[in-house]
C-alpha cells in the first residue's frame, strides 16, 4: 500500500455509525434540534434552569468580555467567520447552549499554534466580564498544529451571563495542555462547552477548575480524529453555599487504540452547595484496543450540601485494553483525622491538611507550575470560609456509585 | 517524672448486636524509665488498650481511669492527649494522600511544642531521624504513608517517635510484619527513646521475637480483656517456649 492510498483510506475511513443514546443527544448546528429544555430531559435534570437568567431564550447580544492576552512567539490570534470555524472540523454543538453560542457569537476567535512550535511559556487568555446584566455569546477555536507543544490557559473572572463554545483541535502528534479556570464573581452564570478533537497520536490534557460563579455548567467532550490519541480530563471544583457547579464529561472513543483518563475532584461546603458530575464514555465498535478510566471524588465538608455523581459507560466492543470508573462521595475520613490528631494536631488543622491533601495530588497533575501555587492558595481561601466553623454532623449526600 | 496509670479500665465497642465489652478491668502503671511489654493472643484486646489510651472514637470507656502524671487522660481530646505527652505507634498507620511527610512532621512538632521548630535545625533533625530509621531523605517529600511498604510505615512511626519526643510511647504491634533488618531498626529506635531515661514504653506484641532486641522490665500476659499474669523478662522466655495455650485454655 502506498502512502497516498493509506492516507486516503484513513481520511475517508468508515463513517461513524450513529449511536442513539439518551445520555448524548446527537450533535447538530441546527437550533431546531436543540429545543428549549423543560428540565425533565436527562441532560438537564440536575440544572436549576431558572438560575440561567434567560440565557437559553437565545436573545441576540453584542456584549463582550474584555480580553487580555499573552501570546508567545508561534501563536497568533485572529477572527474567523462561523462558517470557517465549522470547516476547521470542530465538534458540532451537542446541546442548546453550545448551538446558541455558535449561532449568536457572530464569528469565532481563532488561536493558532503553528505546527511544530514548542512554546516555552503558556498562552494566557484572560477573559473578564463587567456585570451579570451583560449577556455574552462566545465562540473560540484553539488550533494546535501537528507536533506542536503548547500550554493554553483560559481565565474567567468578573461577572457576566456567558455562554461559550470552545473547540480544541489538536493536530497529529501534538501535545497540548488546556486549562480553563472559572474564578467568577458570586453572581456570574457560565455555560460552557469545550469540544476537543484529538489528532492521531496526539496528547491533550484538559483541566477545568471551578471556584466562583452562581451557576457554572461545563461540558468537556473528546473525540478522536485518528488512532493513538490520548486525552486526560481533569477537574477541580469547590462549591460554597448556594453555588451550583456542574461538570459533564463525554469521551467518545471514535478511533482505535485511543485513551481517555478522567479525574474530577470537588469539595462542597455550606447550605445549598450543589455539585454535579456526569461522566459519559462511549466505546464505539471501531474503538478496539482503547483504554478508559474515569473517576470522581467529592468531599463533603458541612451539612446542607448535595453532590451528584453519575458515571456512565456504553460499550459496543469488548475488544479493549481496559475500561473502568469510580465515584465516591464522602465526609472526612475519620481514620485520617484520628491519625493526624494522635500526633497533636488540632481538629481544624487536621481537616485543613486532609482537604489540602485531597486536592494536592490533582493540582500536581495539572502541569502548569505557574498556576499550582495559586490554585492551592485559592483552595486555602475557600477553606478559610469554613474550617473555623468546624461543622461535623453527618450529612446524607446523594451519590450514585 | 512521668507516670501513666491505668486503673480498672473497662472499654466496649458498638457491634451489630449492641455494645461488646473488650477490656474487662485493666490495671497497669508505667513509670518513667520503665519498659512494659504486653503480650497476648489475637483478639485478647491488646490493640483496644492502645487505641483507648490514644482516644480513638470507636472505643467507649465504660469504667476506670487513665491518668498521666495525675492528669485525667480520658477527659482529653485525641490531640490533647498527644500534646500531654502520649504517643501511639500504630499497627496500621493511615495514608494521608497529598500531605507530605515533611509538612506533616512540621505541623505535628509545632502543635506539640506550641511553637514552630527552628527551620535550620529542624531540617537536619528530620533528615537524621529518617536516616536512623533507615529511610531515604526523599521520604520527606512523599505523601504520608502513601505507597509505603509495611516496613517503611513502621519505621516512619519510629522516626516520628524520635522527633515528637513524647513522655510515654505506646507501640501497637510495631513489630508485626517486619523482616529482621526492619525489626532491628525499629528496636534500636525504641531503645534510643527508652534510654533517654525519663520515658515510659508500653510495647504491645503478639510475638516474643522483638524482645530479643528490646529488654522489657515487666511482661504482662493479656488474655480476654485483662492481664492474666505479670512477671519480668523471664516470662517472655516462658511464653516463647510454651505459647499462650495455658492462658487461653484457662480463659475458656
Amino acid at each position: 500500500m502506498t502512502d497516498s492510498v493509506r492516507s486516503a483510506l484513513e481520511q475517508d475511513g468508515p463513517t461513524l455509525e450513529r449511536v442513539d443514546s439518551h445520555l448524548n443527544p446527537p450533535a447538530s448546528y441546527d437550533l431546531a434540534d436543540h429545543p428549549v429544555p423543560t428540565g425533565r430531559e436527562e441532560v438537564w435534570r440536575f440544572t436549576p434552569l431558572k438560575r440561567l437568567r434567560g440565557i437559553l431564550d437565545g436573545e441576540a447580544s453584542d456584549a463582550h468580555l474584555t480580553w487580555e492576552t499573552s501570546l508567545p512567539a508561534g501563536v497568533t490570534l485572529s477572527t474567523i467567520t462561523t462558517e470557517e470555524a465549522r470547516e476547521l472540523g470542530e465538534l458540532p454543538p451537542n446541546e442548546r447552549p453550545a448551538a446558541l453560542a455558535v449561532a449568536l457569537a457572530g464569528g469565532a476567535a481563532l488561536l493558532d499554534v503553528a505546527a511544530e512550535a514548542e512554546l516555552d511559556e503558556p498562552v494566557v487568555l484572560r477573559l473578564k466580564g463587567t456585570s451579570v446584566d451583560d449577556l455574552v455569546w462566545g465562540h473560540l477555536v484553539l488550533r494546535i498544529g501537528a507536533h506542536a507543544r503548547a500550554t493554553i490557559v483560559l481565565e474567567h473572572t468578573g461577572s457576566a451571563r456567558y455562554c461559550a463554545t470552545t473547540s480544541v483541535l489538536v493536530g497529529d502528534g501534538a501535545e497540548v495542555n488546556v486549562l480553563s479556570l472559572h474564578d467568577w464573581d458570586d453572581d456570574a452564570v457560565h455555560l460552557a462547552r469545550d469540544g476537543i478533537r484529538v489528532g492521531r497520536d496526539a496528547r491533550v490534557r484538559h483541566t477545568a477548575i471551578s471556584f466562583g460563579g452562581d451557576l457554572v455548567r461545563m461540558h468537556a467532550n473528546v473525540e478522536y480524529a485518528g488512532p493513538g490519541g490520548e486525552a486526560e480530563l481533569l477537574g477541580l471544583y469547590f462549591a460554597d453555599a448556594g453555588q451550583h457547579i456542574e461538570h459533564r464529561l463525554f469521551a467518545d472513543h471514535t478511533a482505535p487504540n485511543t485513551k481517555s483518563h478522567v479525574v474530577y475532584k470537588g469539595a462542597l461546603q455550606g447550605q445549598g452547595a450543589h455539585t454535579v458530575w456526569v461522566g459519559n464514555v462511549l466505546i464505539r465498535k471501531v474503538a478496539v484496543g482503547i483504554e478508559t478510566y474515569e473517576e470522581n471524588r467529592n468531599l463533603v465538608l458541612t451539612d446542607g450540601c448535595q453532590a451528584d455523581s453519575v458515571p456512565n459507560l456504553e460499550i459496543e466492543t469488548g475488544e479493549i485494553e481496559g475500561a473502568g470508573h469510580a465515584s465516591a462521595t464522602g465526609r472526612f475520613d475519620d481514620e485520617q483525622l484520628f491519625y493526624l490528631r494522635s500526633r497533636g494536631i488540632e481538629e481544624a488543622e487536621a481537616r485543613r491538611l486532609v482537604v489540602h491533601g485531597f486536592f494536592n495530588d490533582l493540582v500536581r497533575k495539572v502541569g502548569v507550575p505557574e498556576l499550582e501555587e495559586r490554585l492551592l492558595a485559592t483552595v486555602e481561601e475557600e477553606l478559610e470560609k469554613n474550617v473555623s466553623h468546624g461543622g461535623s454532623a453527618p450529612a446524607s449526600p446523594r451519590g450514585t456509585v | 517524672m512521668s507516670t501513666l496509670e491505668i486503673k480498672d479500665l473497662h472499654v466496649s465497642v458498638d457491634t451489630e448486636d449492641g455494645p461488646k465489652e473488650i477490656l474487662k478491668g485493666v490495671a497497669l502503671t508505667i513509670k518513667d524509665g520503665e519498659t512494659h511489654a504486653i503480650m497476648g493472643p489475637n483478639g485478647s484486646g491488646k490493640s483496644t488498650l492502645a487505641y483507648s489510651i490514644a482516644g480513638h472514637p470507636k472505643y467507649t470507656v465504660t469504667g476506670g481511669t487513665v491518668t498521666l502524671d495525675g492528669e485525667d487522660v480520658l477527659a482529653m481530646s485525641v490531640d490533647e492527649r498527644a500534646r500531654a505527652g502520649l504517643f501511639l505507634a500504630m499497627q496500621y498507620p493511615v495514608e494521608v494522600p497529598g500531605v507530605s511527610v515533611s509538612n506533616f512532621l512540621r505541623t505535628a512538632k509545632t502543635a506539640i511544642d506550641g511553637e514552630a521548630p527552628k527551620l535550620r535545625t529542624w531540617v537536619k533533625d528530620v533528615n537524621a531521624a529518617l536516616q536512623r530509621a533507615n529511610l531515604d531523605p526523599s521520604f520527606s517529600q512523599r505523601s504520608v504513608n502513601e505507597g509505603f511498604s509495611g516496613g517503611e510505615k513502621k519505621r516512619h512511626e519510629i522516626a516520628q517517635l524520635e522527633l515528637l519526643d513524647p513522655k510515654v510511647a505506646v507501640l501497637d504491634e510495631t513489630d508485626s510484619g517486619l523482616d529482621i533488618d526492619a525489626l532491628k531498626v525499629v528496636s534500636q529506635g525504641v531503645n534510643r527513646f527508652a534510654e533517654a531515661g525519663d520515658k515510659g514504653v508500653l510495647l504491645i506484641t503478639h510475638y516474643t521475637r522483638i524482645l530479643r532486641y528490646i529488654k522489657p522490665d515487666f511482661v504482662h500476659v493479656f488474655v480476654d480483656g485483662k492481664i492474666a499474669e505479670e512477671g519480668g523478662s523471664e516470662l517472655a522466655d516462658q511464653l516463647e517456649a510454651e505459647g499462650y495455650d495455658k492462658y487461653t485454655r484457662a480463659a475458656v
